[in-house]
């Protein structure tokens, strides 16, 4: 049921700091959407929670795209949700150490994350505890490095016959 | 149709036998031509029934999104081109407008309305497209060949716009990089007035054709709920009953002015596709004569671009001439501008659904995260569960109904 509900943003942050507390470490309203940064042990119960809440309703997952901070040294992900019902749209964020890049899979709550989580493997090397198939899905399959991750150089440094100081790349 | 075969009457005197099944593996693709670019299908198949497919992308991946954190804003216009490149304007026009949002630029109505017939016609171009090519793999060649003489004149208003044809590099942050000539809006009006008809010869040799029907009714049936939870978006998910279009739901570039059904489907199934794919020609027609009757009432005729000289790269004639035009162009082009710090995340409707840009910026020239939401990317998923247990002429046509085209699947 769709109700006139003032604030969504606030009904949101409400609710999820209500059940999970600390956990929700920060909130706030970036451009026009609600940005939700959760801690990492809690990330899948509150997907689900947003998903199966009467009065949230999340049942649409937009994207999922993975993150580097390497002034961190973590990896994250970022959760575009969408909630059909009430028309509103949030991004929720994790993060994890470089040293154990790993989460657990939402394909349980939303199978399109099945090929999102495989990019995203396969861009960082982020892994995703209890996917059905995590294997490399846009590079070769025996590449042994993350290209996206900030430290992969865009070009090939191999090359003699090319001068980028000018225009650095 | 599935043939419903009396099997206890035909196959009466055939000894069963006890061994178990062989199946066959046939290998479509990468370099096939019923599949519209380059990706493959494994199937494992039980004579001509599928009883399941293993699908390889990746064929076309060209790294955009690492190619994007070393370019500045107006450099990743001709990357969002080759996504879908079948409709580039609408992924040129949506990066603007990812951008525009992100550092605050608002757009003058008349900029919005020229966009908004610009990406009509994209999605036009797309839709004849998707439409004529379920018809040649089914084997009618005969509507392609017409209709797809309106796809080059369509081509044709591009050329007359930004000079390119088919990876448009169409549009600046903040308008277009020149006013539509007058040539452009002769051969739209032209197009408008010969398009009508030229759509409904070709739908009238699919539409109601018996053999088409029996080839696309109940082939490739997808439920609502299924649609959703595999992330369907566009005529896809339409044709499967939801009424979901970002242009009614979020709307941008004041398509919310604007009046146009949003025709959907009953059962999901190849002719669902094909007739939601139809009627949306049919729309934005509609459409595009709405915004060409505000662009004629408005008094205005010179504006192209929004003036807010910070980000939008002034006309070269001023550049020539005005020393803060050419002050403004060298800080844009050369970065010394101050973007702001945040991230945006911004969707169109595009042809095949919901294509999203997800920005994030440090401040500096060029993104830092730059992720393109591509929704052929995300259904094409759902491929496997839509042709289990069907014949492969079914899966060949479900394919071509679903518009998979591998730029926008692999980025």
């Amino acid at each position: 049921m769709f109700q006139i509900i003032p604030d969504r943003n606030q009904l949101v942050v409400a609710k999820l700091t209500d059940h999970f507390g600390e956990a929700i470490e920060r909130h706030e309203v970036i451009t026009d959407m609600l940005c939700i940064t959760v801690n990492k042990e809690v990330i899948n119960e509150a997907l689900l929670f947003l998903r199966d809440d009467k009065e949230m309703q999340f049942n649409f997952l937009t994207t999922l795209c993975g993150m580097h901070y390497p002034e961190k040294e973590q990896l994250g992900l970022v959760f575009h949700l969408h909630s059909f019902v009430n028309n509103q749209r949030i991004r929720i964020k994790t993060s994890t150490d470089m040293s154990n890049p790993v989460f657990p899979t939402s394909t349980t709550i939303w199978p399109s994350a099945n090929w999102m989580e495989r990019e995203t493997y396969d861009f960082y090397g982020i892994l995703f505890e209890g996917h059905p198939n995590l294997v490399r899905i846009l590079n070769v399959d025996d590449m042994t490095d993350f290209p996206l991750r900030k430290d992969f150089p865009l070009e090939d440094q191999t090359r003699e016959d090319k001068d980028d100081s000018m225009f650095g790349r | 149709m599935a043939l419903d075969l009396d099997t206890d009457y035909w196959d009466k005197d055939v000894v069963k036998s006890e061994e178990p099944k062989e199946y066959n593996t046939l290998n479509v693709g990468p370099t096939h031509p019923a599949t519209h670019g380059v990706f493959q299908n494994v199937m494992l198949m039980d004579g001509e029934f599928i009883v399941s497919t293993e699908q390889t992308i990746g064929y076309i991946h060209r790294a955009f999104e690492k190619i994007a954190e070393r370019r500045p804003f107006y450099q990743i216009t001709p990357l969002t081109d080759r996504l879908n490149y079948c409709s580039s304007p609408i992924n040129n026009m949506g990066w603007h407008m990812t951008v525009e949002k992100l550092l605050g630029i608002e757009t003058p109505k008349r900029v919005d309305y020229l966009r908004i017939v610009i990406m009509e016609l994209a999605r036009i171009a797309d839709h004849i497209i998707c439409n004529s090519v379920i018809g040649v793999d089914s084997g009618a060649l005969t509507g392609f060949t017409y209709i797809f003489q309106d796809r080059e004149f369509i081509y044709e208003i591009y050329e007359e716009i930004c000079g390119a044809r088919l990876t448009t590099n169409m549009g600046r942050i903040g308008g277009f990089e020149r006013n539509f000539s007058t040539k452009a809006w002769e051969k739209i009006r032209y197009f408008l007035k010969t398009f009508p008809r030229h759509l409904q010869e070709f739908e009238n040799l699919l539409a109601r054709n018996r053999i088409f029907m029996d080839r696309t009714i109940n082939v490739g049936p997808f439920p609502a709920d299924r649609a959703l939870a595999y992330g369907f978006t566009g005529p896809n998910l339409r044709a499967c009953g939801v009424d979901y279009d970002v242009r009614v739901m979020n709307p941008y570039c004041s398509y919310d002015e604007f009046e146009f059904i949003v025709p959907i489907g009953q059962n999901g199934d190849t002719y669902d596709r094909f007739i939601v794919r139809q009627e949306e020609m049919k729309q934005s027609m509609h459409i595009i004569e709405q915004a060409i009757a505000k662009l004629d009432k408005m008094e205005d005729k010179d504006t192209y671009y929004a003036s807010d000289p910070r980000f939008v790269l002034p006309p070269k004639e001023k550049v020539y001439n005005n020393m803060e035009a050419l002050i403004w162009h060298f800080k844009i082009v050369m970065g010394e501008t101050d973007i702001p710090v945040g991230e945006v995340y911004h969707c169109v409707e595009a042809a095949n659904g919901e294509l999203g840009f997800y920005l994030v910026s440090d401040g500096g020239r060029t993104p830092s995260r730059l992720h393109f939401r591509r929704p052929c990317f995300i259904y094409y998923q759902a491929y496997p569960e839509m042709v289990m247990g069907n014949m492969l002429s079914d899966a060949i046509l479900t394919m071509s109904s679903m518009n998979v085209i591998a730029g926008e699947l692999d980025a």
